[in-house]
């Protein structure tokens, strides 16, 4: 199981939802976001896998004046615009993907996270153009490419435009093939519709983290639509493995000397 | 019309009901029956002019539309059906082979809801699991490697969610059509004729021209999946249908389609023959279009590039 993390009145003090366990912030984090008592993996922002991921002080943010607009002009419960500004405020980005040039354990990459905090990581206009800009400037620069995705799948609010997104990553990504340059796809809990059916699920290796939840479909619709309960560990990252879907599981603390690993033999580029 | 006929074509059907009692005796009611006809298309042309995006969805959905298998009988001469992915199974959601369209040697694939409850059961109502959409591929990459137009035709409520589907790699399966039909050497023509539901139409929909009947619609979700999910209310669906943005008109405008292929008044279902006419010629133009250009990979692509909104 996954949760959120709990914070203490100062905010130095993280309390695990699986165990209770009061962790010091530092200690946390050192520990990659996962409890030391039980094992369980707090979720974390986009921008804390960037910090898991790039050498310290290496990140150089792009692309972060691209910024969404709201052109269906769409409510719901509430209006589009209205959440966008809650979102922004919340999480201090101005949408759910942020990326950039990075180098992880000495190799230059291009680099990008999604936010599930940010409206559960949903796909739209900016989260789908910046992928682009990002995997046409590893194709400029001849830099290998790696994203971390944790989404409910496509930005609904944005209707027609967010489905569009999906075939627009998915193009750039052939691009990026032809290139011969590398992408390593990283799942985390949870990546599902839109953004596993297009970008997420095409790297040349796909990792994901323990016991996430990766899929097409949410669990929630696949019981409404069969009307029986799923079986136990089903859409788990470990399912998918033994499904043949991904390539490994890879532990949140061995994440960057694992996507190192791989970039440093396909290296890359062509010759 | 049929009894499942959605609640603003009723008027009409009480007026075909009553020129249909008439008609017993024709010479007697001529003056009454003329009358009614007249009445008939007069409310017909009323209703029709004023659909709101729900009952365009009704009519995407229509219980008498016609169907993929509609149109390849229709508009198509010389079917090869083509089965299976070669890896799993033959998926019936999908049909898709060779033929030849105004005698020009093509491609074509589409989704099949099916008709009768045991077709429909067969056909999985239209929702593709991945064994379709790689059987889609194949044929797809057949058509390439013999450098044949390619036609495909949308209708699903979307890729099938369930365990096989995702045991067997649904969001692969998708993922890889699009990176794939984004690269095809050969023109890609692709029609909305009912349901564009979500990933599952997307899969089929990467072309370099893209069309929808006027009475199609083509959406990231359902407005019921909308109404439940984002609206928290089930009833919400005519709603969150309008919001969505989901219709033809709204589509074209969005700059996600590149045609609206006109239906006969009153819809494709009262008059299929006229429907294959009127999109047969936009096939047609279409692909002497498209012939025209010189990289049919980068002309699709450069269209997809620059959808969305945003700003700087
Ligand atoms: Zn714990």
């Amino acid at each position: 199981m996954f949760f959120f993390i709990k914070k203490s009145e100062d905010g130095l003090w993280l309390k695990c939802s699986a165990c209770n366990e009061i962790t010091y912030k530092k200690q946390l984090v050192a520990n990659s976001y996962v409890c030391a008592k039980c094992g369980n993996y707090f979720r974390i922002g986009g921008k804390e896998y960037l910090n898991l991921l790039c050498d310290d002080g290496s990140f150089i943010e792009y692309f972060s004046d691209i910024k969404p607009t709201d052109p269906l002009n769409f409510y719901d419960v509430k209006k589009y615009s209205k959440k966008l500004k809650e979102a922004q405020k919340k999480t201090g980005t101005t949408d759910a993907f942020t990326c950039g040039l990075c180098t992880i354990d000495g190799v230059n990459a291009c680099i990008g996270a999604l936010n599930f905090a940010f409206m559960g990581g949903s796909m739209g206009s900016v989260v789908g153009e910046k992928i682009t800009m990002l995997v046409e400037k590893a194709i400029k620069e001849k830099l290998p490419v790696v994203i971390v995705s944790a989404s409910g799948g496509a930005r609904m609010q944005e209707g027609i435009l967010s489905l569009m997104q999906m075939a627009k990553t998915a193009g750039v990504l052939a691009k990026l093939a032809r290139e011969k340059l590398p992408f390593i796809s990283v799942l985390t809990n949870p990546t599902t519709g839109g953004v596993s059916a297009s970008f997420a699920f095409l790297g040349d290796i796909i990792m994901s983290e323990p016991r996430a939840l990766i899929g097409f479909a949410g669990p929630r619709v696949i019981e409404q639509t069969i009307r029986q309960k799923l079986p136990d560990g089903f859409q788990k990252a470990e399912f998918l493995l033994e499904k043949g879907q991904i390539d490994m599981i890879v532990e949140r603390a061995e994440l960057k000397s694992k996507v190192a690993e791989v970039f440093n033999i396909l290296k890359g580029g062509k010759s | 019309m049929s009894e499942l006929s959605p609640e603003f074509e009723k008027p009409l059907l009480k007026i075909e009901k009553k020129i249909k009692g008439l008609e017993v005796n024709p010479i007697k009611n001529e003056k009454e029956i003329t009358a009614l006809r007249e009445k008939l298309s007069k409310t017909r042309r009323k209703i029709f002019t004023n659909l709101s995006p729900f009952q365009r969805v009704q009519l995407a959905r229509h219980p008498l539309r016609p169907l993929f298998s509609d149109y390849l009988a229709g508009m198509f001469t010389n079917f090869i059906e083509l089965h299976g992915d070669r890896l799993f199974a033959d998926d019936a959601a999908i049909i898709g082979g060779l033929a030849e369209f105004n005698g020009i040697r093509c491609a074509v694939i589409g989704q099949e809801k099916g008709k009768t409850t045991a077709e429909k059961l067969k056909r999985n109502f239209g929702m593709p699991q991945p064994e379709g959409y790689r059987k889609a591929l194949r044929i797809m990459k057949l058509a390439e490697k013999f450098s044949l137009p390619l036609f495909t035709f949308i209708d699903t409520p979307g890729a099938y969610p369930g365990i096989g589907a995702e045991e067997r790699g649904q969001a692969r399966a998708i993922a890889v059509n699009l990176e794939e039909m984004m690269q095809l050497q050969i023109p890609v023509i692709a029609v909305v004729i009912g349901e564009g539901g979500s990933g599952g139409a997307l899969a089929l929909g990467v072309s370099n021209h893209m069309m929808m009947l006027a009475n199609s619609v083509y959406s990231v979700i359902s407005p019921e999946g909308c109404a439940s999910i984002l609206f928290r209310d089930a009833s919400k669906a005519e709603e969150a249908a309008k919001v969505l943005k989901l219709t033809a008109q709204d589509l074209l405008k969005l700059g996600v389609i590149d045609e609206i292929v006109s239906e006969p008044m009153g819809g494709a279902h009262l008059n299929p023959p006229k429907q294959f006419e009127i999109l047969s010629k936009s096939l047609a133009a279409a692909l002497e279009a498209i012939n025209k250009k010189r990289n049919y990979s980068e002309h699709r692509y450069k269209k997809f590039r620059q959808m969305g909104e945003f700003k700087t």
